[in-house]
């Protein structure tokens, strides 16, 4: 049977950045109704890609065609109008307006100049009820959970005429249920002959939901594949462009460590963001700090940090008492935190990775005595190398990496200061496996190398791989520690968490 | 990081409207706290009178909010009332018939605010600059005019400034504030009931997500400052008429009391956060504060302007703990 025509068909795109070839030659064709699913590392051009597609970004080279006529957006309200709507990994509404506005807003019904709110409430509760959401669509969007916000972008989304739905990295801030009610959604948009566009880095969503995908790497097309005709491990080595063996398992467990005491809060708390809590970090030792989003996870990293003022309890690092009021104050005694909001807390986009790496030592001496340049390159070049940060190249500014290269360029920020602990916030979330492979074995490496590591992710698995003792937190609790031992499995993880008690 | 809905606190006033309800409080506190202490205090007039001594005041406010709401500054506002007068007073003293005065004037305010704006838009100049410089152009283009005050005798003008409105019961209104109430009233319905208000609310909320959602943003940047140049115009022409002179030292200083009492009206000076009707309780509590140091006779008038800082600080702390819980 003859596939029906491409809704959307691209052919021999090339986008040039300065300094980055992100896109050389890419085909790539949406039939409509179907999941397609584009697939790549990060820095592979996915969201070049898409970003080319809906008119952010002009085209170098290469034409598009929508229903078979060519088309070249000047701005995404063009490629709206065209009917290709986007959904972004990062909600892009507005919090302050309420809910039926950011459905409606520019598009609002509309009677002699002035909105009709009541119809406005209207369409935007009937949007919404066609997602199966019923919410108050007059209570600001702020009010709710960045689920419910993603599935009122996605109801935005369909307000048009959309033939084109594009979803960037949807799931990555949903849990469990909240994906299946996405994919039911998407299920049902299929059927009405939606072709759906959907990025994301779980292989098993992608393998559920998924019925055709397109592979990227460095910028260039691998190819495309229907999801039933290529397995798992096939699609891996397609995407990182190496056999997975290469990819070198880490061995199910670290061994146990027995190494001094290093930092050991006790009774640590701070009203309203985490009860207190009891916990020692040993040296060489992976702490991992498993809990549902909102657990209390950051909570206790800012606390360890002095990012938060603590209000009870106290801190030892190394046997001496500290109080930790700022960050700065951390930093001497040799902590280091890598944040989950790596583009607001971490990274200065506009500056270099050179600079960017350098900053916190620089910081750490003060401003009087500026590091020497031999010496910031030699530095700069050798974590380059050791953390694979592609481009390797130390003069591009760090707007210009994707995703996974900004982790490793934060990570070697606070690498070259030498910290005994290490504490990193979700820091594989949203980059691909490839750099999450290497982003584990460096932990790895690091605690075997006698670095204490705090390590908060939200997937278990990982957890488990890495930590030599994992605490479990719940509703703002730490409400338990276990050792990671042969009897500790995700699924009695999973329990803890759920009952609140060990097992 | 999380936004969890707390359930059992649904009788709560919604936090957006907390701001507002403040300054209406104090608002009232304060007029119960003059009419206790000063007699003849407490009369609905002393209120009209607010508004009358504060009319251009709050004509230049309301344009004022349209830029904070759409997350900019404008620090032009009070040169170019200057300016307006000073223009207004000239031509009429040319023999202009003042009609044609008013619509230049109007003119010359919104021309000033679109450049101002496309400027800001276009280069991606901070506000702050763009309006800093508007505000030396216009207050230097004053004495290019004339260095002395002007006077007006124009009979419109003159009219404009005589004329008592007669609300009964012994309350009357200048037909300032009639322009003032109309502008609020317009502006009021523009915000709310039309898409120029709802995209200024959606810039000030989030610029990116505006442009991402496909929401006109450099249209509305630019309409936004033109607004406010526009009324920054009409609220020299409602001076000419209170002043009845023009003169290049007029409004000093006035962009800050607009500022100010757009924030004490409890809209966020990050944007996207506010209502009109805190700007006229804003400009209420400025005048107010005006009136009670008037009453108390003995205080010196800078009196005024502590108490207006001191309030600003209050507000603005207020301000930076509402967002700083909501996180």
């Amino acid at each position: 049977m003859a596939p029906p025509a491409p809704i959307l068909r691209m052919r021999g795109i090339g986008k040039q950045f300065p300094g980055v070839k992100a896109l050389d030659g890419v085909d790539f064709r949406l039939l409509p109704g179907e999941v397609h699913a584009l697939m790549g590392e990060n820095g592979a051009g996915k969201s070049t890609l898409i970003k080319v597609l809906t008119g952010v970004y002009g085209i170098d080279s290469g034409e598009v065609e929508l229903a078979g006529r060519p088309v070249a957006f000047p701005g995404p309200q063009a490629a709206r109008q065209a009917g290709i709507s986007t959904v972004y990994q990062e909600v892009n509404l507005c919090p302050n307006l309420s809910v039926t506005e950011n459905v409606v807003i520019g598009r609002e019904p509309r009677r002699l100049g002035r909105i009709r709110w009541k119809e406005a409430r209207r369409r935007a509760a009937e949007l919404l009820g066609r997602l199966d959401l019923h919410i108050d669509v007059s209570a600001p969007l702020s009010a709710y959970s960045p689920a419910v916000q993603q599935m009122v972008a996605i109801a935005r989304a369909l307000d048009v005429d959309a033939r084109v739905l594009i979803l960037d990295e949807p799931t990555s801030s949903l849990d469990k249920d909240e994906v299946a009610q996405l994919f039911r959604v998407m299920r049902r948009l299929k059927e009405q002959g939606i072709a759906i566009l959907f990025v994301s880095h779980f292989l098993d969503q992608i393998y559920e939901i998924a019925d055709r995908m397109t592979i990227l790497r460095n910028g260039r097309l691998v190819g495309e594949y229907l999801t039933s005709e290529l397995s798992q491990v096939d699609l891996v080595a397609k995407m990182i462009g190496r056999e997975l063996a290469d990819l070198e398992r880490l061995e199910d467990r670290p061994p146990a460590r027995e190494g001094a005491p290093l930092v050991e809060a006790d009774g640590l708390g701070r009203s309203r963001a985490i009860e207190p809590f009891t916990l020692t970090i040993r040296e060489g030792e992976v702490v991992g700090l498993a809990g549902l989003l909102g657990s209390g996870r950051t909570e206790v990293a800012r606390l360890l940090f002095g990012a938060d003022h603590a209000g009870t309890g106290s801190l030892r690092i190394g046997g001496e008492p500290v109080g930790l009021r700022t960050p700065r104050a951390a930093i001497r005694h040799r902590l280091a935190f890598c944040s989950e909001n790596r583009r607001e807390e971490g990274l200065v986009p506009d500056l270099t990775v050179r600079e960017n790496i350098v900053l916190a030592l620089q910081a750490a001496r003060g401003w009087t005595r500026p590091i020497p340049r031999r010496r910031q390159d030699e530095l700069v070049a050798k974590y380059v190398s050791a953390l694979n940060i592609r481009p390797a190249d130390p003069e591009q500014p760090v707007r210009n990496l994707s995703g996974g290269n900004q982790q490793k360029v934060l990570l070697a920020r606070w690498l070259i200061l030498e910290p005994r602990l290490l504490i990193l916030d979700e820091p594989t979330r949203g980059i691909d496996i490839g750099a999450k492979a290497e982003i584990q074995r460096l932990v790895a490496e690091l605690s075997g190398g006698g670095m204490a590591v705090l390590f908060i992710s939200a997937e278990l698995e990982e957890v488990l791989r890495l930590s030599h003792r994992v605490g479990v937190l719940r509703d703002r609790r730490l409400v338990a520690e276990i050792d990671n031992d042969e009897r500790l499995t995700t699924g009695a993880l999973m329990e803890t968490i759920a009952s609140g008690a060990a097992s | 990081m999380t936004v969890a809905t707390v359930p059992g606190r649904k009788a709560r006033v919604p936090r957006r409207y907390v701001p507002v309800l403040v300054t209406a409080a104090l608002f009232l506190a304060m007029f119960a706290a003059g009419g206790i202490r000063y007699e003849g205090f407490a009369t609905g007039q002393i209120i009209l009178n607010v508004f009358i001594d504060n009319a251009f005041l709050l004509v230049v406010a309301v344009g004022m909010t349209f830029v904070i709401l759409a997350g900019g500054i404008d620090l032009s506002v009070g040169s170019v009332v200057a300016l307006s007068t000073m223009v207004a007073a000239t031509l009429l003293k040319q023999g202009w018939s003042p009609w044609p005065v008013m619509m230049l004037v109007l003119l010359i305010g919104a021309v000033l605010g679109l450049g101002m704006g496309a400027i800001i838009h276009y280069f991606e100049i901070q506000p702050f600059i763009v309006t800093l410089a508007g505000m030396f152009l216009a207050r230097g283009l004053c004495y290019t005019i004339g260095a002395r005050s002007i006077p007006v005798d124009d009979p419109v003008f003159t009219a404009f400034a005589q004329t008592r409105i007669d609300l009964g019961a012994d309350m009357w209104i200048s037909p300032g504030v009639v322009v003032a109430a109309a502008v609020v009233v317009a502006a009021a319905y523009t915000l709310h009931h039309t898409r120029l208000g709802r995209n200024v609310y959606a810039t000030g909320g989030n610029e990116q997500s505006a442009l991402l959602m496909g929401l006109p943003v450099a249209r509305t940047k630019i309409a936004v400052y033109t607004i406010s140049g526009f009324c920054s115009a009409l609220g020299g022409l409602v001076l000419s008429f209170y002043m009845l002179s023009g003169y290049g030292l007029h409004a000093v200083g006035m962009e800050l009391d607009a500022i100010g009492a757009v924030v004490i009206g409890g809209t966020l000076l990050t944007g996207g956060s506010g209502y009109l009707f805190g700007t006229v309780l804003g400009v209420l509590v400025l005048g107010l504060i005006q009136t009670i140091i008037s009453f108390e006779g003995t205080l010196s008038s800078w009196w005024t302007r502590i108490l207006i800082g001191l309030l600003l600080f209050v507000f603005i702390l207020m301000q930076r703990l509402i967002t700083a819980r909501r996180r």
